[in-house]
């Protein structure tokens, strides 16, 4: 057995140190919970960007996903239960030449927040929106989710769901998100490849990474480890790239359809607004600024 | 290297080499990054770390290619790689080179 | 500092009192608004779409209240001033993300156009009845700034305190007009726009790397930075730190909740702002506020005939509710009359503070009209005997 590296090590030379309050370390999710991994692909895609984060603002609902705006090293807002997306429209609309991700959980993002899912997609809010998609309600102790699989067992549904779930990239794209892929937390190139292509488009932009959450999904179903979780998205997780989103449901522990599906350039909210009022009112539009609405001294 | 025959330039493959560092404290023993590292160079540690998990250790200092997998994939950035400056089979691997057959594909 | 001319139609104009709102906001400086159509309210949204593309302002209108409010919240964390607009319904439905703009001390404006309720109640018809759950609607410990006026003129006036005061105390503001005065319409004079002035958004002078969101030094209202000016700073609906950090500690809790408490009622004295008429020498002093208060004048007039001496208080701030005049005056006088256009809300805050020396009485109204002027007469008879 070779030696171990001896050298000590300062936890700062982590090369996502810049993007994390590291005053805020060890962050609260649980072993093998995958928002971290996640969180550290996000940060790369930054990284490798070369976008100035000074103008990245990162807003976020409850639950566990909903932490993420608290330990990311940006302007970090962490709101209302599902609310985290009209909060970005105001704070994009507000100062355009903002970047602004929101950062969603499954129940945040399209079980209380589905409303304003749907709207912001219809307006192409120029938005990049994440979803962390462990199939449960992980922060409140494992109740059932909209994404729930037939079948898997949650606190509330102790004999199995029988809800449908919803097949959110499909949501997103029939509602004209602008660009739309899937990808599990353990693909985690394609999932960094994917927040870079996406951070350089415009317009809603929704990326759903499906993660383990091993202290209730796992644990309510008999289902393992974390480990086992990702597994499991190793041996049944499949890239078909512009495959129709109708086909890519999410069964109980079946095949996990990855990939990018969607990915067109339409013109977003803000772009439809200024033609149209430069159209329609000519000279008389005075448009907000890039820069914002804010009156200065 | 992981090949399913033994490539005939091998003697001229430049291999990327890294360096693994652990910040055992920060750890919560999920293993993926044993499990998933494609050089087999960690190994779960039987000690504690502080929070009380065990935490991978460093076992195949030399296998290491930077390619940054385990990094990518630790959900508590407790993990990360230093680039070290490439380097050459030597005659002695050469020799010993066996292909694999059955090589792990994870498309990542 | 002077208002953005941009947004000022200095003028003499005959509007109602949505629209008067609406121009008071502009002329605040007013750019973001986040709106969802309901009446009596819409017409403040409807005034504000047909000019905001011609003065730099931004209006959406979103797919309900809860997102209206959550988008003026967001707005508002890039130093643009920004207000919804909704009535009772609407107004429940604000109330999670208004709570947030409580703990988070976001600057902005919510109106609310009173009409009656519960629930549905009668959407076209006028109310009194939100004044409590404007002081209390959102969950948890805080405290809250509200105004009502009473005419157009003063619905644009106001607006200006408004903005204002959302500005200096880092807080939401609630401009509770009712339907009456929404949909009234009278002559509203617009000032030129070097006789308006605005509290600009206080931004902080700190490094960022020094940069604390929630520190405060004496006056209890912290600095603010906002979004994309390179600070990184975090701020949460948790209980948070001064560094804006979740922390799930009861210290933490008593010294953040009593700040934000604190930051208003222990300046309510300075934020408190209403109108006396023969008070001073009186028996017995009304208590009223928003369009109520100008059918109390007419019932004033037809007891003063009848010899009585009365004087009214028109609160045009009614939280924080003036409470150092309120047991002032209740060592003096014989009674209190509040007449309101609900089952009794402001009377249990006069009947408060008058602490059991005088009675207060309630001339109610339940909705959908306003007082019969001899009704009130009749309160005011009955109180000075």
């Amino acid at each position: 057995m070779s030696k171990v590296i001896e050298r000590t090590i300062d936890a700062t030379e982590h090369p996502i140190s810049p993007y994390i309050r590291m005053d805020r370390m060890p962050h609260i999710w649980c072993p093998t919970c995958g928002i971290g991994t996640v969180v550290k692909c996000y940060a790369t895609a930054l990284d490798e960007s070369g976008i100035d984060i000074n103008k990245v603002s990162i807003v976020s609902g409850i639950g566990c996903t909903g932490r993420t705006a608290g330990y990311m090293n940006l302007d970090g807002f962490h709101t209302t239960h599902g609310r985290a997306v009209p909060f970005a429209t105001g704070l994009k609309l507000g100062r355009p030449e903002l970047l602004v991700t929101v950062f969603s959980g499954d129940g945040d993002l399209v079980g209380i927040g589905g409303n304003h899912f749907i709207h912001a997609a219809r307006r192409n809010i120029d938005l990049l929106v994440i979803l962390i998609n462990n199939f449960i309600y992980g922060m409140t102790g494992g109740q059932n989710a909209p994404t729930t699989p037939i079948t898997a067992k949650t606190s509330t549904m102790p004999f199995g769901n029988f809800e449908r779930p919803f097949n959110i990239p499909h949501l997103a794209a029939s509602c004209g998100a602008s660009y739309v892929a899937r990808y599990t937390s353990l693909h985690v190139r394609r999932m960094t490849k994917a927040f870079k292509e996406a951070l350089s488009r415009k317009g809603f932009r929704f990326i759903e990474i499906v993660t383990p959450c091993s202290t209730l999904y796992a644990r309510l179903n008999k289902l393992g480890t974390g480990l086992n979780l990702i597994n499991y998205y190793e041996k049944s997780s499949e890239i078909r790239n512009g495959v129709d989103t109708r086909d890519i449901d999410i069964s109980f522990q079946d095949k996990i359809i990855c990939g990018k599906f969607i990915d067109e350039e339409r013109p977003t909210f803000l772009d439809m607004m200024h033609d149209h009022y430069k159209r329609t009112l000519g000279d008389r539009y005075v448009p907000m600024s890039n820069e914002g609405g804010m009156i200065r001294e | 290297m992981k090949f399913w025959r033994k490539p005939l330039d091998l003697d001229q493959v430049e291999i990327p080499r890294g360096e693994v560092h652990i910040i055992a404290d920060r750890c919560k023993g999920c293993e993926f990054c044993v499990e998933y590292c494609p050089k087999d160079v960690l190994e779960m540690s039987t000690e504690f770390n502080a929070k009380g998990y065990h935490s991978p250790i460093v076992v195949k200092p030399n296998e290491c290619v930077n390619c940054g997998l385990c990094e990518m994939i630790c959900p508590e950035f407790a993990i990360f790689c230093i680039q070290l400056e490439n380097r050459r089979l030597v005659d002695q691997e050469i020799e010993s080179f066996e292909p694999e057959t059955t090589p792990r594909m994870v498309a990542l | 500092m002077k208002t953005d001319p941009l947004g000022v139609l200095t003028g003499e104009h005959y509007l109602d009192g949505d629209y008067a709102c609406g121009e008071g906001a502009m002329a605040a400086g007013c750019r973001f608004v986040a709106g969802y159509p309901i009446t009596p309210s819409t017409e403040v949204v409807e005034r504000i779409s047909q000019r905001f593309p011609m003065i730099g302002g931004t209006f959406i209108q979103m797919e309900d209240e809860l997102a209206s409010m959550a988008a003026i919240v967001g707005a508002s964390w890039t130093g643009v001033k920004s207000m919804t607009v909704t009535s009772g319904p609407g107004f429940s439905l604000m109330m999670e993300n208004i709570g947030l703009a409580a703990m988070m001390e976001t600057p902005c404006v919510v109106v609310n156009v009173q009409r009656g309720g519960p629930s549905t109640g009668l959407p076209t018809m006028v109310g009194q009845a939100d004044m409590m759950q404007a002081r209390w609607g959102s969950h948890g410990d805080y405290e809250i700034i509200a105004l009502c006026p009473e005419s157009p003129q003063e619905a644009f006036d106001l607006m200006t305190d408004a903005f204002n005061l959302a500005e200096e105390y880092r807080t939401p503001v609630l401009f509770m007009m009712d339907e009456c005065v929404g949909h009234m319409t009278e002559k509203v004079v617009i000032p030129d726009p070097d006789k308006i002035d605005i509290v600009p958004r206080k931004l902080t002078r700190a490094k960022p790397e020094e940069y604390k969101p929630y520190l405060v030094n004496g006056n209890m209202i912290p600095e603010f930075a906002r979004a994309g000016d390179g600070y990184k700073f975090h701020t949460t609906g948790l209980t948070h730190d001064e560094k804006g950090y979740p922390v799930m500690s009861e210290e933490c809790q008593a010294v953040l909740v009593k700040r934000l408490v604190d930051k208003i009622r222990l300046n309510a004295d300075e934020i408190a702002k209403y109108k006396e008429d023969g008070v001073d020498g009186a028996d017995v002093v009304l208590v009223t506020y928003g369009i109520t208060a100008r059918v109390a004048r007419m019932g004033i007039d037809l007891a003063r005939k009848k010899g009585v001496k009365v004087g009214v208080i028109r609160l045009q701030i009614v939280w924080p509710f003036p409470e150092k005049r309120i047991r002032e005056l209740a060592g003096k006088i014989k009674a209190f009359v509040v007449p309101e256009i609900n089952y009794g809300q402001i009377v249990l805050e006069v009947e408060r503070c008058a602490a059991g020396k005088v009675p207060a009485i309630l001339v109610s109204h339940m909705g959908g009209g306003v007082h019969n002027p001899e009704d009130i007469r009749d309160a005011i008879l009955e109180a000075a005997k």
